[in-house]
């Protein structure tokens, strides 16, 4: 600081740009002639992108159906009035029968929806233990308060994976039959169910604590599974590397949602003859229905669909470019019409002086 | 405090009750007297408001003050203690580093102050201890010390004259830096302590002073000093003002003298007349002020609206507890009022980002770095004291945007405050030098241009009495020796005029050489000397105006010479010799010079006698002294015989007239505060064009009113008269004043400080304080007013007055002596000039600059620029978290109010601090809306910002919808864009990422670079102490997405939209408008420029600045 100080010598200011605040800066000048060919081409530019990404979005083939099983919807309306009221709901299973007239092009995703399931809620958001599921065997033994009450089981033994989130993991599952030729027999499309959490969540942010022996059971020893599953962590699945807290789905579940209704990815179909996407046939989906939700007014639905270099279904963009563009040029012509009179008007002042 | 106590009781009643009683030299008068130790406080003084031990309590107390700054920490507290959504770090860190940054920037400056006053309090005095001097730091002063000072030296303290190494007893003082007056003047000592003039002698002294505690009026002591001599028996003398030498007086012409300390310390009359510091609040700040309470308001309401609307939501009992979601035991039995209360805090703390926490330290920041754009000016640097301006407090920097009133101080900040012979007249002839300042030594035939003739005789008469008649002495300096002496002559005088006066004769060939022994020696044009004897000086007086010498030449011829105004003078001529003098005085008045007329008479010798007698008697007398001098004086003083008369130059700054009118077109009011006398300051005032010849002068003088014999009748008649005038003038339309002012007839005011005294605190009746709203109305009307023979806390309370008219308009005040500083420390903006007269002025001020003239850059440059700076500063930081929050708030209806936040923690943490801080901050640094060459040469621009035109409601609103907009854009906008979306992604990733982006709109790059970079880093980490890796890799993720991009152009886009479609629209009606008058005013194209540009594209301009 030492410009202000009061040492002789140093007072002339130093006559820079800088100092002098004599930068030299551009300034814009909105007049009408730049900012009206700026206001069309914007527009054109607005249209044409909102075009393209309109057809591409409508060219997304979506099939969805709810499974919920409302009464008389579907035959999982059987399941749903078993389910009810009843904590936990006995195992049940149904069907989703459809078909396709014409090949769904590939590759196909299969999502699951929930609606009213309010996963940004706060006290269910906190309601995890990011540090037990990162594998850390501390954490593992001494849920974060922030579970409670999914923190300890009636027992006393700490539950793993704890929290809120973790016990209502989704655990629907579903399987999809291609029947060929009418009558013909239902053949299983194999489901590509890896891969379906991000990389990094898999591989970084999820880890099983270190193995006792080589065995995850042992590493789980102590611990409860949440008062909602029917087996341990270390069951989910029985390839090893599917299994405790790298499990796909678990991780997939356990990324929360922000909106309450929310879709999740349960599986991509890119295998073998469905490489290309689903051909034409009739089709059955096995649902094994399991999650309560219509004890919250909720709905559950089964997605079908593609996606484009834009990504998935999603029209507004398209709509929302085409409007603003719309209006772009909309305005560009009001504006030139004032220009325009404006212009004249000052003409004939210029003329009157 | 004690000051604070103290300036209180001086502006009402000035009686203080009880005295003081003080031993010279701290000897105890006699033993058999019980020595009582009086406690008076050290020779210290302090400006700085800090130290070591309180700095930390202290500023954190005043920082606390800030209502923002409390209520983060309420927030902080709230967050510490209740189960929050945010951890308390989100807003304990930014209050933490505001609180820090600030304290920092006060910390430095305090200590800027503190070494200021140890450089005053830590000089070296003498003090005789024991017959011995002793060599002492000023602050270690006790009174009662005796204290030596030497010549140029200021007093340390107040002193009690007891003796100076003159035989007489004298000293002569300037107290420049106290009341503005530099000349000198003569202060004596007791008679009997004259002798007294070695330390050892001074010793011997037994005395006590008796006197009044200290008082703030400069010219009011009464004190009585009772001198034990061998008998015991105490002689008593009284103390006058002209005993007493004040603190920051300066020592002239006299070697060295001794005093004993009376006041030290704050207790002097110099600290007295400081008013407390307090610390300076800018208007813009208090419309912060205003905005954080509306923002706090939205912020209730917001709160209240979502903990009602949870309720009712949660009445459904899924909402409230799903089986996915359940209570904990200790939930579920908690008071329901209780968790309604908790939850309307939880909601305060979501949304509390929407006061902005870091503005504050953005706009100190701002300041702090700004004013050194003050500092660096090159314009401001000065050549001859090679230095440039100087930032106190750079609080106040957009202040200068803002003012209405200018105080200036006349001597040394209007005028150099040094005077130059112009022109003279000798009966009615005029005499002028052509080439001004040549070398008066070559003469006779010199460079001067005789129009026409006078009679030989009457010129050398008239020179000669301009030799004669002054009181001017020589200072010989002593390394010259007497062959070169004539050229080395230093003239000291008590008037600076006179000075002039004697040097003007020296350039017409008469010198004048001195006094010896009694003897007047005049070097007349022939190179002979001439000798004349002194018999009497008939002193100046400011009643009598005049001056008078009565001599007795080497013939024997004994003359009178008189010098005077004008008006002293011609009722005492013959008439017929009136005329062609007057004629030039008056030209001479016009150009603002000032006059004094020049007369003589011959006295017989017998008349002398009879004269010699009376004044000799009139000496002498004990009571009415006064009185009967000046009868006497009245009656030598007749008959005379006007020789001619003199012009003289009270030299203006540099530009001074020029910035005065620049200030005035600008449609600042400017007032001149000055302790001078009224003629001097009058003609100033024309000199720099404050007053036109056309404008009307209404006096509120003494000499107005002291005609009549009830001065409060007179008074008040006066004032109704005036106000009749004015509002004649201006029927009623203060709006519209400033057009008034080129239309109409201009009045100026005069006012004096006794004048002023009878209307401020003339009785305590009703009428008083009907005199003050009658004079403030006839003030207010007046382009231009002159308030002469102020005291230093006389300012200060003009300054006070009119800082609380209606409507509180902000002041300025700028001077450059000691006597300012009052006046400076009161106003809303000081400025000090770093003059001649000290620097006490500029110490104290808020800004010093070198001239007078740098005031009309400072003003309407740099005020405008810092005004519109900060303006779009605040206005931006209100309005980015509104659209902040807004989303935060939407986002609640769709998480079922359960405060859960959409932004990541460390987004709201950061957000106020890193990403949007930088960009605006270097705005508000750069912008130029206007050239800084046009500001400066087209005042009238100034008078678009006055009156905070851009922080009044209008503004605000527009800055508050567009927010509203922009966040309900940005909400919305992502909802709809991703609630089909089936990406593999977290929604609410995208909310915070569409809106992080979106900020950046006004983007400089780095911060967005730096937003992408921090948003990679956090996303890429595990951070191992969260509990919570809720941003792992979601950013990444976000942006391999195209729609991502596609929606965030669009949401830009559509945010911007009203923006630049307001502007174009302002533009094309201005452009017409501009057509329209570009016939009459060319020079109006250069103002026309719009003021408001669109945000992006003036961020582009200040982009293009830093590259």
């Amino acid at each position: 600081m030492t410009w202000s100080a009061t040492a002789r010598g140093a007072h002339q200011p130093d006559n820079t740009a800088f100092t002098q605040q004599r930068l030299p800066a551009w300034q814009p000048l909105l007049s009408a002639s730049i900012t009206l060919p700026l206001f069309f081409c914007a527009g054109l530019a607005f249209i044409g992108l909102g075009l393209g990404l309109y057809y591409s979005s409508n060219g997304i083939v979506e099939l969805e159906h709810d499974y919920t099983g409302d009464a008389g919807s579907s035959n999982c309306s059987v399941c749903a009035a078993e389910g009810q009221g009843r904590a936990p709901p006995p195992p049940c299973s149904c069907a989703w029968y459809f078909s396709l007239h014409e090949l769904f092009p590939g590759p196909v995703y299969l999502y699951y929806e929930l609606s009213s399931f309010y996963q940004n809620n706060r006290r269910y958001g906190v309601s995890r233990d990011d540090a037990q599921l990162s594998g850390l065997p501390s954490a593992l033994r001494q849920p974060a308060n922030e579970c409670a009450p999914y923190q300890r089981s009636a027992t006393g033994l700490p539950i793993a994976p704890c929290g809120a989130i973790a016990n209502s993991l989704f655990n629907d599952t579903f399987s999809l039959w291609h029947q060929h030729q009418p009558a013909g027999p239902y053949v299983e499309v194999p489901l590509d169910r890896a891969a379906i959490a991000w990389w990094t969540d898999y591989h970084v942010k999820f880890r099983n604590p270190p193995l006792v022996n080589g065995s995850l059971a042992l590493a789980f020893r102590g611990t409860a599974p949440p008062p909602n599953w029917p087996r341990p962590v270390y069951e989910l699945s029985a390839d090893p590397n599917n299994t405790g807290f790298v499990n796909q789905d678990f991780v997939v579940w356990m990324r929360t949602a922000a909106l309450p209704t929310f879709r999740k990815l349960y599986a991509r179909i890119r295998q073998g003859d469905y490489s290309a996407g689903l051909p034409r046939g009739a089709y059955r989906v096995n649902i094994s229905y399991n999650y309560p939700v219509r004890a919250f007014g909720g709905h559950k639905l089964l997605i079908f669909s593609n996606i484009s270099w834009m990504g998935g279904k999603n029209p507004f963009l398209g709509i929302a470019y085409l409007v603003v563009g719309a209006l772009c040029i909309l305005v560009g012509f009001a504006m030139l019409v004032v220009y325009i009179r404006y212009q004249d008007q000052t003409d004939d002042d210029d003329d009157d002086e | 405090m004690f000051r604070r106590t103290f300036s209180r009781f001086c502006a009402g009643e000035e009686k203080r009750v009880g005295t003081r009683t003080v031993f010279v030299g701290n000897h105890p008068i006699s033993e058999t007297e019980a020595y009582i130790a009086q406690r008076f406080c050290d020779n210290r003084i302090v400006s700085s408001k800090y130290t070591l031990w309180n700095f930390l309590t202290k500023n954190l107390f005043e920082q606390f003050r800030r209502i923002a700054n409390f209520y983060f920490l309420i927030i902080f507290l709230v967050q510490v203690t209740v189960d929050t959504p945010t951890s308390p770090v989100t807003s304990g860190l930014p209050l933490f580093f505001v609180i820090t940054v600030t304290a920092i920037k006060q910390g430095y400056e305090d200590w800027l102050r503190h070494r200021a006053d140890n450089e005053v309090n830590k000089s070296t005095v003498y003090i005789i201890e024991n017959a011995k001097r002793v060599r002492k730091e000023s602050e270690k002063i006790k009174v009662g010390d005796v204290v030596e000072v030497q010549a140029d030296e200021t007093f340390p303290c107040d002193l009690i004259l007891l003796s100076s190494c003159t035989t007489d007893g004298t000293c002569y003082v300037t107290t420049a830096s106290l009341d503005g007056e530099s000349n000198c003047k003569t202060h004596y000592a007791v008679r009997d302590t004259i002798t007294l003039c070695t330390a050892e002698s001074i010793d011997t002294l037994r005395a006590a002073i008796e006197c009044e505690q200290p008082q703030p009026d400069l010219y009011k002591f009464v004190g009585r000093i009772n001198i034990y001599s061998n008998s015991l028996e105490a002689v008593a003398r009284s103390l006058g003002p002209e005993n007493l030498l004040l603190k920051g007086a300066t020592l002239k012409n006299t070697k060295k003298i001794y005093g004993v300390a009376v006041y030290t310390g704050m207790e002097t009359k110099m600290a007295l007349n400081y008013q407390g510091k307090s610390q300076k609040r800018s208007a813009v700040e208090k419309s912060i002020n205003a905005f954080l309470i509306v923002y706090l308001f939205i912020l209730l309401t917001k709160a209240a609206v979502c903990t009602t609307l949870k309720y009712v939501w949660q009445s459904t009992p899924h909402n409230d507890e799903p089986w996915y979601n359940q209570k904990t035991q200790k939930e579920r039995e908690t008071l329901k009022v209780l968790k309604m209360f908790t939850d309307f805090l939880s909601f305060m703390v979501l949304f509390n980002f929407i006061i902005p926490v870091s503005m504050y330290v953005t706009v100190e920041m701002q300041k702090f770095l700004g004013s050194f754009f003050i500092s660096w000016d090159k314009d401001f640097y000065d050549e001859e004291i090679h230095e440039g301006a100087l930032v106190n407090t750079s609080d106040l920097n957009e202040e200068l945007g803002q003012v209405d009133y200018v105080f200036t101080d006349k001597t040394g900040t209007l005028t150099e405050n040094t005077m130059e012979f112009i022109e003279c007249c000798i009966d009615g002839h005029k005499y002028k030098s052509v080439t001004q300042e040549v070398d008066g030594l070559s003469q006779t035939d010199g460079p001067l241009t005789y129009f026409d003739k006078a009679d030989k005789n009457r010129e050398e008469l008239f020179l000669r009495a301009l030799c004669l008649c002054h009181t001017v002495e020589i200072k010989t300096n002593d390394a010259v020796d007497g062959v070169t002496e004539s050229a080395e002559l230093t003239y000291i005088s008590s008037s600076p005029d006179e000075i002039a006066l004697v040097k003007g004769a020296k350039r017409y060939g008469f010198t004048f050489l001195g006094n010896r022994n009694g003897l007047m020696r005049v070097e007349n044009q022939r190179k002979e000397i001439e000798e004349y004897e002194l018999l009497h000086t008939l002193n100046f007086d400011s009643v009598r105006r005049r001056m008078s010498v009565i001599v007795k030449t080497q013939r024997g011829d004994i003359l009178l010479f008189c010098k005077g105004a004008d008006s002293a003078i011609f009722p005492r001529v013959q008439n017929h010799e009136i005329e062609l003098t007057k004629a030039h005085v008056e030209r001479n008045a016009m150009d603002g010079y000032r006059t004094l007329c020049v007369a003589f008479k011959e006295i017989a010798p017998d008349d002398y006698e009879r004269i010699n007698r009376q004044l000799l008697e009139a000496k002498m007398a004990l009571q009415d002294r006064e009185e009967k001098m000046e009868k006497v004086f009245d009656d030598i003083e007749t008959n005379m015989n006007l020789i001619g008369a003199t012009a003289v130059e009270d030299k203006l700054q540099d530009q001074a007239a020029e910035t005065i009118e620049a200030l005035h077109a600008a449609g600042l009011k400017v007032w001149v505060l000055t302790g001078d006398k009224m003629e001097t300051a009058k003609s100033t005032c024309y000199a720099c064009r404050l007053f036109q010849t056309s404008t009307e002068l209404l006096e509120l003088t003494t000499k107005t009113i002291e005609e009549s014999e009830r001065k409060e009748d007179r008074l008040h008649e006066l004032l109704i008269e005036y106000r009749k005038k004015l509002l004649h003038e201006f029927p009623k339309s203060t709006r519209s004043l400033k057009k008034a002012w080129t239309e109409h007839q201009e009045y100026g005011l005069i006012i004096d400080g006794s004048t002023l005294s009878l209307i401020l605190n003339s009785s305590q009746d009703s009428g008083s304080n009907n005199y003050k709203s009658i004079f403030l109305q006839i003030c207010m009307k007046c382009t231009a007013v002159l308030c002469c023979r102020m005291a230093p806390l006389q300012k200060a309370q003009i300054v006070r007055m009119v800082k609380n008219l209606k409507g509180s308009p902000i002041t300025l005040s700028i001077g450059d002596g000691a006597n300012d500083v009052s006046m400076i420390l009161e106003s809303h903006v000081g400025i000090g000039i770093k003059g001649k007269e000290g620097r006490q002025a500029a110490r104290n001020s808020d800004y010093s600059v070198p001239k007078f003239k740098h005031l009309k850059k400072l003003l309407l440059a740099h005020g405008h620029l810092y005004y519109v700076r900060i303006a779009h500063l605040v206005q931006y930081f209100f309005y980015k978290n509104l659209c902040f929050i807004l989303p935060q708030f939407l986002y609640q209806f769709f998480c079922g109010f359960s405060q859960q936040p959409l932004y990541d923690a460390a987004y709201l943490t950061m957000y106020n601090i890193c990403f949007t801080s930088l960009p605006i901050l270097a705005y508000s640094l750069l912008e130029q809306h206007i050239n800084i060459d046009t500001l400066t040469s087209d005042p009238r621009l100034y008078m678009k910002i006055t009156g905070n035109a851009m922080l009044q409601l209008g503004p605000f609103l527009y800055w508050t919808f567009l927010a509203a907009f922009e966040g309900m854009v940005f909400f919305f906008g992502t909802y709809f864009l991703f609630q089909t979306a089936s990406l593999e992604e977290n929604g609410k990733l995208a909310l915070d990422t569409r809106f992080w982006t979106w900020i950046n709109h006004f983007v400089i790059w780095g911060s967005l670079a730096f937003y992408v970079f921090f948003s990679f880093f956090w996303g890429g980490i595990i951070w191992p102490f969260l509990k919570q890796q809720r941003m792992y890799f979601v950013f990444a993720q976000m942006l391999s997405s195209v729609s991502t991009w596609l929606a965030i152009i669009l949401l830009i886009f559509i945010s911007l939209f009203p923006e630049i479609l307001l502007i174009v629209l302002k533009n094309v009606k201005r452009r017409t408008a501009r057509r329209n008058l570009s016939c009459r005013r060319a020079s109006d194209s250069l103002s026309a420029r719009p003021s408001v540009r669109p945000l992006l594209l003036r961020t582009f301009s200040d982009e293009s600045n830093i590259l």
